[in-house]
């Protein structure tokens, strides 16, 4: 008897844990991205210095591969 | 138009760029906005293993032909190869400090990838220790090749037989779990190409200006 009643009373107690969620969906964090970059246009200045520096780097090597005789 | 693949390489190089940083990618801890690295560190390694896989295709060919144009073609895209492996090497440590904690701090695949580059540094110091051309060749192509075959088991089989920090190695999910809508797929297949089409344009430079030398 004493041990159906300790059977009992673990499987009650169990039961109650999967009422202790103290966390929801909304305060759960989000991985922190470049947003803030994105939302004030930044973004773009990065965007746009390799841009040059890649345009750069492009028209050294044309300028190269034409001087080269192939 | 003989070049009509030097201009696709520019644009895709300019979409890489682009999209690379504009376009969208899935918000993880950890790497966080420095996932798109992933359109540029890995294209190194790619690339590397590409051009490097052409330099040993050549290194056979020089063993028929006895050409020394092949010759040519396989120690410059050896060298070009290199440089992609360094690249590689040094974006890779960078991204480990900020993502792993370390420069370096012995995964297997890093260790792999830099015993796999002094691999091939030996075969530039092989190289030129030989005076005699022929010699030269048929030595460092024959080494070239076993060099390549080394490099595969290095890079791709032996990371995955143990614990590693490198996504597709030692249990950890691949790329194919992280990109599951395809968004990064579509900006690292383009970069790859792109960046392996400018090691071939380094290497056709390099083979055009040493035969101009030679000549």
């Amino acid at each position: 008897m004493n041990n159906i009643l300790k059977a009992t009373c673990l499987f009650i107690l169990l039961c109650v844990t999967q009422l202790a969620y103290a966390q929801t969906e909304v305060t759960r964090k989000q991985p922190e991205m470049a947003d803030l970059m994105r939302s004030n246009g930044k973004i773009y200045v990065v965007v746009a210095t390799l841009a040059i520096i890649l345009a750069g780097i492009f028209g050294y090597l044309i300028w190269i591969d034409k001087k080269i005789k192939g | 138009m003989k070049n009509w693949w030097k201009i696709l390489t520019v644009f895709l190089l300019f979409y890489t760029l682009f999209m690379g940083f504009l376009g969208k990618a899935p918000r993880l801890e950890i790497v966080n906005e420095s996932i798109r690295n992933l359109y540029f560190h890995v294209p190194m390694w790619f690339g590397m293993t590409l051009i490097l896989l052409v330099s040993s295709i050549f290194a056979i060919r020089y063993l028929r032909s006895r050409n020394p144009t092949d010759d040519l073609y396989a120690v410059e895209s050896a060298n070009v190869g290199i440089l992609f492996g360094i690249l590689g090497l040094v974006t890779g440590m960078l991204w480990a400090q900020f993502t792993w904690g370390t420069f370096w701090h012995g995964d297997p695949k890093q260790n792999a990838s830099a015993i796999g580059l002094l691999i091939y540094l030996a075969y530039s110091v092989l190289r030129s220790s030989l005076k005699d051309e022929q010699q030269r060749a048929t030595i460092s192509s024959v080494y070239n090749i076993f060099a390549y075959a080394t490099l595969i088991p290095l890079l791709f089989i032996l990371p995955r037989l143990t614990s590693s920090m490198h996504p597709g190695n030692g249990g950890n999910p691949g790329f194919n779990s992280y990109d599951l809508d395809s968004n990064m797929r579509l900006v690292f297949y383009p970069a790859v190409i792109g960046w392996t089409l400018l090691g071939w344009w380094l290497v056709t430079l390099r083979v055009r200006l040493r035969q101009l030398t030679l000549a």
